[in-house]
């Protein structure tokens, strides 16, 4: 038997490339997920200035547009884009105020337990000792309880309310960013410039805010980005079981929970916020993801 | 190793106590159980006699001494509202629970698995494309609205399955797809690497070396090895499921556990909120520390942090 | 990018042809060509033909080469610590071609595996059969390995570095095996090496390959010499000899191309000690020099080759 073999040409690129192209791809974009940052710079923006941008007034009630559909279908209008609820409530705005809602909420918290996190890290990094020990603890008591669960008896315990809320999930949250920021404080403090830092004199305070702190920031911020996602989930969750933010100030949750009672006739009232959801969340992991690759390519703890 | 078993085992317990306490603390802040069950009609002087009977007017350290005594003794307390010991109402519960997270397992990991392995077969194309905006999507959407909106479209819309409660299983599908979206998010891309992993590897070439077809190639020999981590993640799902499942029964008026903790709160019936939290974070402790100790088991390196 | 552009070869039956060359140069995305085991998506065949048994294998179905694998062509890969399932028994992944292609079960299976096992010196194959691939050695895997996939009597065996990842004292023992099994059955080797030693040993003819394509083709003997191109001149000086004293190791200067940015020209020319103006702006023909002995350079000149 023989073989001949011609002239056979094999086209060839790595698997890492195409990869490299999907993601690409899925990112819309070269380089930057544009998607992502747009999406959550309406959402910023919206949740600020929501107040000017907003067609109606989000609790005005109107009940003679009770249960309007969107504007594309029979009997919408262009007043009510997007519909209006069981009061007549114009749901495009109820949604922009609930972006608000999200925006404070979701910012405060990502801010606080963030700050609060990285300095139980930086101290328990640097210090060492017995209080990183008991710290470490605190931490560990923290994550192991089940969030969700815990988060809906504080809530219910201390009543709902838009702050107490942002309490909880701040007293949920920071462990996390403790936990990962530790290790890199760890990490960080290896490093030679610290060494020099410390024989020229510098107080420890110094030491962690002028010279750790800032080689941590990028960790802190994809953490942020990621949690961001999470606290709004979060938040809509609670409100949804009326635990969260209380009516009548719009919430996404909440709205979700209206349109529920309403999902026979009124599709459209539970179905906008979730969708608002949805955007944002998937904006907040994809940046969290990018910024993760771009920031720190070995980044591996979450 | 031992000595990190033991190391996780001690921090379970603390963890199980600073609940505990949590509990009985915040059950403490959140008003006084004897004006509310008394009746309207109540004297001040009745109401401190019930108080007396209650227990509450003992120090806090030997109520909360009580407390422990009581559910150590297995002995949960008296729901204010059904006048019934807690445990039975929560035993009584607890099998739709468990019916739901079981089905729900199933279904996740049947589709889960399915997404992955063909993701990693058509590694690249379209399918694996979609699977990865299906995975992404179903990291980011909030679970409450999932369930609103396939009751809508399959119990409004095309009137096949019933809109909520507990009977037949049609009323399982829905709920179950819903409690376990997340979850098959993860399996699916699990499934996804691990077996790009393995038809990487120089055995499976040589398999095709010798022949083997496609299919058998998949089924026989990577997805054997490809398993071993799916299984792990898997089990764990469960039991957090179990405690995702409060939202899930809400939405769905499935009448199990999750429902109840909502339920007890809505009625401020704390014996019932203190059982409920109770069991349901010690469940979730407990699994913490098998999962750790089963990774620890599986990487060395983790032992030695 | 071309992994391989321009490989063309015969080989007979009975026959070993060796392919040598540095890492990248191709010789193994050539061979995986063969069987068309080329990993998609990242890699695709693009032109030519291979033809085996008067039909081209590039216009087989899958199913077809499925039974073509194992049966009529067969591969070995470099690293035994890696090719065997460990999961599965050595009896068990032995035995998978017989069951594919040969429809063997029970004690005819288990009668063929034993054989087989005895073939590639596995001493008591009762108790081998029934081990794990992780309680074996290197050595051992590797002729394993030999046995499960020459088990169906295939026409062609391809060797990619059979013999790199073993111990040196174990190395000349694998190859002797090798070399006695095709002679009982008169079988066709492609071995892919980059070490001249093995190809003087094992093969009967030798082909250079650089940047994905073949320079130079020829006998053993004749290679060994006539080097007529460059870049096999330089592989072989860069061989330390033994007995001679030598001050420096022969090193090539320069690195293999990337074959992404490759010019129109040869493409060993950057590197090539005697290149000229022709080298840099034309790929030389393939032309015949001697009787078989073929060479793509502008520095001789010959019968010109229709590829």
């Amino acid at each position: 038997m023989s073989i001949s073999v011609q002239s056979t040409a094999v086209d060839g690129t790595s698997r890492q490339e195409s990869g490299a192209r999907l993601w690409a791809m899925v990112l819309h974009a070269r380089e930057l997920p544009l998607f992502s940052i747009g999406l959550l710079l309406l959402f910023v923006i919206t949740g600020i200035f929501g107040d000017f941008i907003s067609p109606h007034d989000p609790l005005r009630t109107n009940l003679r547009a009770v249960l309007l559909p969107p504007f594309w279908e029979e009997t919408g209008t262009a007043t009510y884009l997007l519909g209006t609820d069981h009061l007549g409530r114009d749901i495009l705005s109820r949604l922009i105020c609930g972006a608000g809602v999200s925006i404070e909420v979701g910012f405060s918290v990502i801010i606080v337990a963030g700050l609060l996190g990285t300095l139980v890290a930086l101290l328990s990094g640097y210090i060492g000792g017995r209080i990183d020990a008991a710290l470490m603890r605190l931490c560990d008591i923290v994550l192991s309880m089940p969030y969700l669960m815990v988060a809906i008896v504080l809530a219910a315990v201390l009543g709902p309310s838009k702050e107490n809320i942002i309490i909880i999930l701040i007293v949920l949250g920071w462990a996390s960013y403790a936990r990962v920021l530790r290790g890199e404080v760890l990490r960080v403090k290896e490093g030679d410039f610290i060494r020099l830092a410390v024989i020229a004199g510098a107080s420890p305070v110094r030491i962690m805010f002028r010279h750790i702190f800032p080689n941590i920031v990028n960790t802190l911020i994809i953490l942020a980005t990621l949690q961001l996602g999470m606290v709004i989930i979060t938040e809509a969750s609670l409100s949804f079981l009326g635990l969260g933010v209380p009516v009548p100030e719009p919430a996404w949750g909440s709205m979700c929970a209206e349109g529920r009672g309403y999902i026979y006739d009124a599709w459209w009232i539970a179905f906008w916020p979730g969708v608002a959801i949805m955007l944002v969340v998937l904006s907040c992991n994809f940046l969290g993801d990018w910024l993760r690759i771009r920031l720190d390519p070995k980044f591996r703890q979450i | 190793m031992k000595r990190y078993i033991l190391k996780r085992l001690v921090q379970a317990f603390v963890s199980l106590f600073a609940v505990t306490l949590i509990v009985f603390m915040l059950t403490q802040l959140s008003g006084d159980p004897a004006l509310l069950m008394a009746p309207p009609d109540a004297t001040p002087r009745d109401i401190q006699e019930m108080r007396e009977i209650m227990g509450l007017t003992k120090p806090l350290h030997v109520q909360y001494g009580i407390f422990l005594a009581d559910i150590l003794s297995g002995e949960f307390g008296r729901s204010f509202k059904w006048d019934k010991p807690c445990i039975a109402i929560w035993l009584d519960r607890f099998p739709n629970t468990l019916l739901l997270a079981g089905a729900s397992m199933v279904i996740t990991i049947i589709i889960g698995l399915s997404f992955g392995i063909l993701s990693a077969v058509h590694v690249g194309r379209w399918f694996d494309q979609f699977g990865k905006i299906f995975a992404l999507m179903g990291q980011a959407l909030p679970v409450f609205w999932l369930g609103l909106m396939l009751m809508y479209l399959f119990s409004v819309k095309l009137r096949w399955l019933p809109t909520s409660g507990m009977g037949s299983w049609e009323h399982l599908i829905m709920p179950a797809i819903t409690l376990g979206w997340f979850f098959t998010a993860s399996i699916a891309r699990l499934t996804r690497s691990s077996m790009l992993d393995e038809l990487d590897r120089d055995y499976i070439k040589m398999a095709k070396i010798k022949g083997v077809s496609r299919s058998g190639i998949i089924l026989r020999h990577a997805l054997k090895n490809a398993t071993i981590p799916i299984l792990t993640l898997g089990s764990l799902n469960f039991v957090f499921m179990l405690n995702g499942t409060v939202i899930t029964e809400t939405v769905f008026n499935w009448p199990g556990v999750g429902r109840l903790v909502v339920e007890a709160i809505f009625t401020r019936d704390f014996p019932l909120v203190q059982t409920t939290v109770l069991i349901g974070a010690s469940f979730f402790i407990f699994v913490n520390l098998m999962v750790d100790v089963l990774y620890a088991y599986i990487d060395p390196r983790i032992r030695y942090q | 990018m071309k992994a391989v552009d321009g490989v063309s070869y015969e080989l007979g039956e009975g026959e070993t042809l060796g392919l040598v060359g540095e890492s990248g140069c191709g010789k193994s995305i050539s061979c995986f060509s063969i069987i068309r085991l080329v990993p998609a998506p990242a890699g695709v065949i693009v032109g030519g033909e291979i033809l085996f048994g008067g039909s081209d294998l590039l216009l087989k179905s899958e199913e077809e080469m499925d039974r073509i694998r194992g049966a009529e062509i067969s591969m070995i890969l470099q690293d035994p610590m890696t090719s065997l399932n460990p999961l599965f028994t050595i009896g068990d992944q032995v035995a998978e071609p017989l069951q594919i292609h040969q429809k063997l079960k029970g004690e005819g299976l288990r009668e063929k595996v034993r054989e087989m096992l005895n073939l590639v010196r596995i001493p008591s194959p009762e108790v081998r059969m029934k081990e794990y691939p992780h309680q074996m050695s290197g050595g051992m895997r590797q002729r394993i390995v030999g046995g499960m996939v020459l088990a169906c009597r295939p026409k062609i065996l391809i060797a990619d570095e059979p013999t790199t990842s073993l111990d040196v004292t174990i190395q000349a023992q694998f190859l002797r095996l090798l070399k006695e099994i095709q002679h009982t059955s008169n079988l066709s080797m492609i071995i892919v090496t980059h070490d001249f030693g093995i190809v003087a040993k094992a093969c009967d003819r030798v082909a250079v390959m650089y940047a994905g394509k073949i320079v130079e083709m020829a006998g053993t003997v004749e290679l060994f010499d006539n080097p007529e191109h460059p870049y096999t001149a330089a592989l072989m000086k860069s061989l330390p000899k033994a007995g001679m004293r030598q001050n420096r190791l022969y090193a090539i200067e320069g690195q293999p191309p990337d074959l992404r940015t490759l010019d129109s020209g040869c493409s060993f020319a950057p590197r090539c000690p005697r290149a000229m103006e022709i080298c840099r702006k034309e790929y030389p023909p393939r032309v015949e020099i001697n009787d078989g002995h073929t060479l793509s350079c502008w520095l001789r000149k010959g019968e010109v080759l229709n590829d």
